[in-house]
């Protein structure tokens, strides 16, 4: 940090203005990371849904996605490099959007009281929502963290059986209920949430606009879930039917007619 | 005791006893009265604390009471203070959802107690609490003038222009619409349901609130105001201001003037970020 920027940090801690006596601009870059970060993580849980749910089509369909990930279109039997590298970027977006977030959470004892006496008295719907976010956010902080580290020591063992094997012999099923719940209400109600902060598809009328983004926000929660349950449990199927060979890879020859 | 002062003593009790009759009478006139069409009695629960008085703690007391045909909040806690508690304070000017005084949390949820019904609540039982954010005075009393002064000092609640008014000269004149939606949010009435609606407000005391946004938001499409975003920036560009709002609406869903709250707040916001 230069000399300059230090000053400048001194007189905006001291004075609550910049030298100019204009006030930052950070605040204004901090909200719209926050929703940034939000996004990219929402859209990319829906994708990454999209691709893990792939095992529900059949395993040989959910290898050749892996493998697209790898590259294999290009290097030969693909690279784990651009796997690591993609998990990477989320982990970071992801630390830095837990770090945005903590700025609105209640962080001491009576915000902490007076939140939950309000939305207990109040029952509305939206504040409620966000009790739920908070709550899942916070969640997410420790079973997210342990996803995206496990995946990132292991970007080379995804695929049929290496997913399904971590799925069901190492345990990681129990983590992944969590995870799913957490996920789905969190990413839902945050596209929500964003919708309506920003004034996105504010049709003129924002009350009926708000009761349709509520709708879709519902029918998304109910859909992710159902299937990310499904495909947890294709998982856990293929696990259990593979634990006695496990750390054995999916070869698209070794299982021909057992799809 | 001589004769005269018995026929005395007799003639004596049976006046009490004709006073006791009309008494009987006129209360059994009186329940009839409020019993019309069936009325039910309703239980208005009610925060008691006087702040200001060292001896006082806080209860919660029970008023039981006929309901009559129409009846609101105002008109019963009203009776409640003519004929149950004249010590419970709570505070009303207009009664017609134009004042903004009679704010207060009606079963957890904020609205102006003129403009509520008894009515709506089928089980009977309506407890009553100060709005909350506000300094309480007492019972149901708050102070919200004070709050919305420093609200108004901080937004500057004012055209600012640095053109000069010339009087002898006919105003600029404005596009219709523009002025129809500077008036639509001129119709607050700075109730304080918005800030006491919000989680943000109720966690930071410092929050400026929908109330606060929604003054901002006037100005700034006024055409009569000169100030640009960057002024207003200055005023609300921090995490007391627009970016303190997270969007739970909550504001928008309880305003007793049905003020777009959540389009003004995302409009500012998408302009204050552009900033």
């Amino acid at each position: 940090m230069s000399k300059t920027n230090i000053n400048e940090n001194i007189v905006e801690s001291l004075i609550g203005t910049t030298i100019e006596k204009k006030k930052s601009r950070i605040p204004a870059r901090l909200d719209f990371l926050q929703s940034a970060t939000g996004l990219f993580l929402a859209v990319f849980m829906i994708f990454h849904m999209l691709f893990v749910s792939s095992i529900l089509i059949s395993k040989d369909f959910m290898l050749s996605v892996t493998k697209a990930f790898e590259l294999s279109f290009l290097f030969e039997g693909g690279s784990t490099i651009p796997v690591f590298i993609a998990i990477s970027v989320v982990f970071a977006v992801f630390i830095f959007h837990a770090f945005l977030a903590l700025r609105k959470f209640p962080i001491n004892y009576r915000q902490f009281l007076r939140l939950k006496t309000h939305s207990n008295l109040m029952k509305h719907s939206d504040t409620n929502l966000w009790i739920v976010q908070i709550t899942t956010g916070f969640a997410l902080f420790f079973l997210g963290s342990i996803h995206l580290y496990t995946m990132l020591t292991n970007s080379g063992n995804i695929g049929p059986y290496a997913s399904a094997d971590r799925v069901y012999s190492d345990y990681m099923w129990m983590l992944y209920i969590l995870l799913l719940i957490a996920v789905e209400f969190h990413g839902a109600i945050g596209l929500y949430r964003l919708s309506v902060k920003w004034g996105w598809f504010d049709s003129g009328d924002a009350k009926e606009s708000r009761r349709r983004l509520k709708r879709v926000k519902m029918i998304m929660t109910v859909v992710m879930l159902l299937l990310g349950a499904m495909t947890l449990i294709a998982y856990m199927k293929i696990g259990y039917e593979h634990q006695a060979n496990y750390g054995e890879r999916y070869t698209l020859s070794s299982n021909i007619g057992d799809k | 005791m001589s004769k005269t002062e018995d026929a005395s003593l007799e003639k004596q009790e049976q006046n009490i006893g004709k006073v006791e009759d009309v008494v009987k009478k006129s209360e059994l006139v009186l329940e009839k009265e409020m019993s019309i069409d069936g009325s039910r009695e309703i239980t208005i629960t009610s925060l008691k604390y006087n702040p200001s008085n060292p001896n006082s703690k806080p209860e919660f007391v029970d008023y039981k009471l006929r309901e009559t045909p129409g009846m609101t909040l105002y008109i019963a806690l009203t009776k409640i203070k003519a004929t149950l508690d004249n010590d419970l304070s709570s505070d009303f000017v207009c009664r017609a959802g134009i004042c903004g005084a009679c704010g207060m949390l009606v079963n957890g949820r904020p609205q102006l107690a003129c403009k509520t019904l008894t009515s709506d609540f089928e089980s009977g039982k309506i407890e009553l609490l100060p709005l909350p954010t506000f300094k309480l005075i007492k019972d149901l009393s708050v102070d919200t003038g004070t709050w919305m002064k420093n609200m108004s000092l901080r937004v500057n609640s004012w055209i600012v222009s640095k053109e000069k008014t010339d009087i002898s000269k006919i105003e600029k004149p404005v596009e219709p619409k523009v002025a129809d939606e500077v008036f639509e949010l001129d119709r607050c009435i700075e109730c304080g349901i918005c800030v006491a609606s919000c989680s943000t407000a109720i966690m930071r005391e410092d929050f400026v609130g929908a109330v606060g946004l929604n003054r901002v938001a006037r100005f700034q499409i006024d055409p009569h105001d000169t100030r640009t975003d960057e002024d207003f920036y200055e005023i609300i560009g921090d995490d007391d201001g627009i970016f303190g709002c997270m969007s739970l609406l909550a504001c928008e869903d309880h305003c007793p003037k049905n003020l777009s709250l959540q389009s003004k707040i995302a409009y500012m916001r998408r302009k204050m970020v552009n900033v």
